[in-house]
């Protein structure tokens, strides 16, 4: 090995016992070539021995990666990542259990409703028998999941406008959260194709496609968007195509720029109205 | 058919004893042992695991071999790799893209004995051949090819062809077989790095 490589080993010119240097070195540092570091390092009388070095190494790389996940997983777009996943969670089990509870409470009271609304009378009943009690307590949980998803909806809505400003402009926080949540990331969905976009959330239909068995699906999850939902069946797919290319476009503004641009929204409208204009006679 | 020192083949009658269970259904590692390809893993040896996940196999494989450095490249599996390395002296976890070597050669030593890959992205032949400058002259590479991560519409038969091709560039293909009794669509490989002179 030449002295160049022996250079461009992690632990060189470290003190093992500084920890930000250390984790600064495992996660920023590069080499052209791998070499026999462990014999390096002891030659270069950073570790007594081969043992001590890996010692040395395990704990330095455990510590860094362990910052560097963290870090990583902390980043807003990555909360939002969460929180919007976690309020489609919370809505859909309140809602399966708010069944169950109307199908209970039905057996138990004479006026008892259905979905979340029912169970939140029922969670207010005061409770007379041993399996009212149970009823009442199984419709309490479901108000509290209700509540549960509404905060996670409020947090999603306050975070995703700092987080991705003109695509929560242009798709609502709501579905750029979907959208972010379904490409894993903000910097992932910035490189995704604009036709990869259109389709986000509707994978079945896609390899089903793909497999030759079904035509190919013209939305996934950007069908919730006015834009598409309201343009009329036989231009919905034109009307697609166009949002899922801005929005894009919107979300590389964000993702590498981070300002809110005014023409790109002007022009989505604009190529809206033109789509739109066609079921004019 | 042989395996390394500390696995062995137990009668499935419940869970006691200091052993852990290896699902071949869920490691393809695991598959490519119980398919009995000759995976020159004998115990002992130094390994570069690429696309360790959440570290289910990595955390078999260095129970019985030397220094095992485990590349991932997403921070939510690699959170569990790290928990599962933690407790494990000789595990070594980087959160690095395995396409990408030169951001981890300045950790991963030189003459590594076996490279293990499971990366399910585009360009599988590629990644072993970028990582084929850690691997000693005369150690193996056991690679499990997702046919669906290179080309979703096409015959995985196919794309495996494409895959070996491009394989064999830097390495000698030893042998390979389908995993699909336990992993749809993936291809376990056995390989050695080319000599070059």
């Amino acid at each position: 090995m030449t002295d160049a490589s022996a250079d461009a080993g992690w632990f060189r010119g470290l003190d093992p016992g500084d920890e930000d240097a250390v984790r600064n070195a495992i996660e920023h540092g590069s080499a052209d070539a791998p070499a026999d570091w462990p014999a390096l390092a002891v030659a270069a009388g950073f570790a007594d021995d081969e043992d001590d070095y890996y010692d040395a190494l395990h704990d330095a790389t455990v510590n860094a990666t362990r910052e560097a996940v963290r870090e990583r997983e902390r980043a807003d777009d990555q909360q939002l990542k969460y929180s919007v996943r976690a309020m489609d969670d919370a809505d859909r089990t309140a809602n399966e259990l708010a069944e169950r509870v109307a199908e209970w409470a039905g057996a138990l009271f004479d006026d008892a409703g259905t979905g979340v609304g029912g169970a939140r009378e029922v969670a207010a009943r005061e409770p007379a028998t041993a399996a009212e009690e149970r009823v009442v307590s199984l419709a309490t949980r479901v108000a509290d999941l209700a509540d549960e998803a509404a905060d996670c909806r409020a947090f999603v809505e306050r975070t995703a406008p700092a987080v991705a400003p003109n695509l929560s402009r242009m798709a609502g926080p709501t579905l750029a959260a979907r959208l972010i949540a379904l490409a894993g990331g903000l910097g992932e969905l910035a490189k995704k194709p604009s036709g990869t976009v259109q389709v986000l959330g509707a994978e079945d239909a896609l390899f089903a496609h793909l497999a030759g068995r079904a035509p190919s699906p013209k939305h996934g999850v950007i069908y919730t968007h006015d834009y598409v939902r309201n343009t009329r069946p036989e231009d919905r797919g034109s009307a697609a195509r166009a949002l899922a290319g801005k929005l894009v476009i919107a979300a590389r503004i964000d993702h590498y720029a981070g300002d809110l641009r005014e023409g790109i929204h002007e022009e989505l409208d604009e190529r809206m109205a033109t789509i739109r204009a066609r079921a004019d006679p | 058919m042989s395996l390394p020192d500390g696995v062995e083949r137990r009668p499935f009658d419940g869970h006691d004893g200091p052993w852990r269970l290896w699902d071949a259904g869920r490691s393809k590692l695991g598959a490519t042992l119980e398919l009995g390809l000759d995976t020159g893993l004998v115990g002992g040896e130094s390994v570069l695991y690429l696309g360790a996940a959440s570290g289910t196999t990595v955390s078999h494989v260095a129970d019985f071999c030397g220094p095992t450095y485990a590349v991932e490249f997403a921070p939510r599996p690699a959170r569990d790799l790290v928990d599962v390395a933690a407790g494990r002296p000789n595990l070594v976890p980087l959160l690095k893209d395995a396409r990408t070597p030169e951001t981890y050669a300045h950790v991963v030593e030189s003459d590594i004995d076996v490279v293990v890959q499971d990366v399910a992205t585009r360009g599988q032949a590629r990644v072993a051949v970028r990582n084929r400058q850690f691997l000693r002259e005369g150690g193996h590479l056991l690679a499990a090819i997702k046919a669906r991560s290179e080309d979703v519409t096409r015959e995985p038969a196919a794309v495996f062809e494409d895959v070996l091709d491009e394989l064999r560039g830097a390495y000698r293909i030893v042998e390979t077989a389908r995993l699909d009794r336990f992993h749809d669509d993936h291809l376990a490989v056995v390989a050695r790095p080319r000599t070059t002179d």
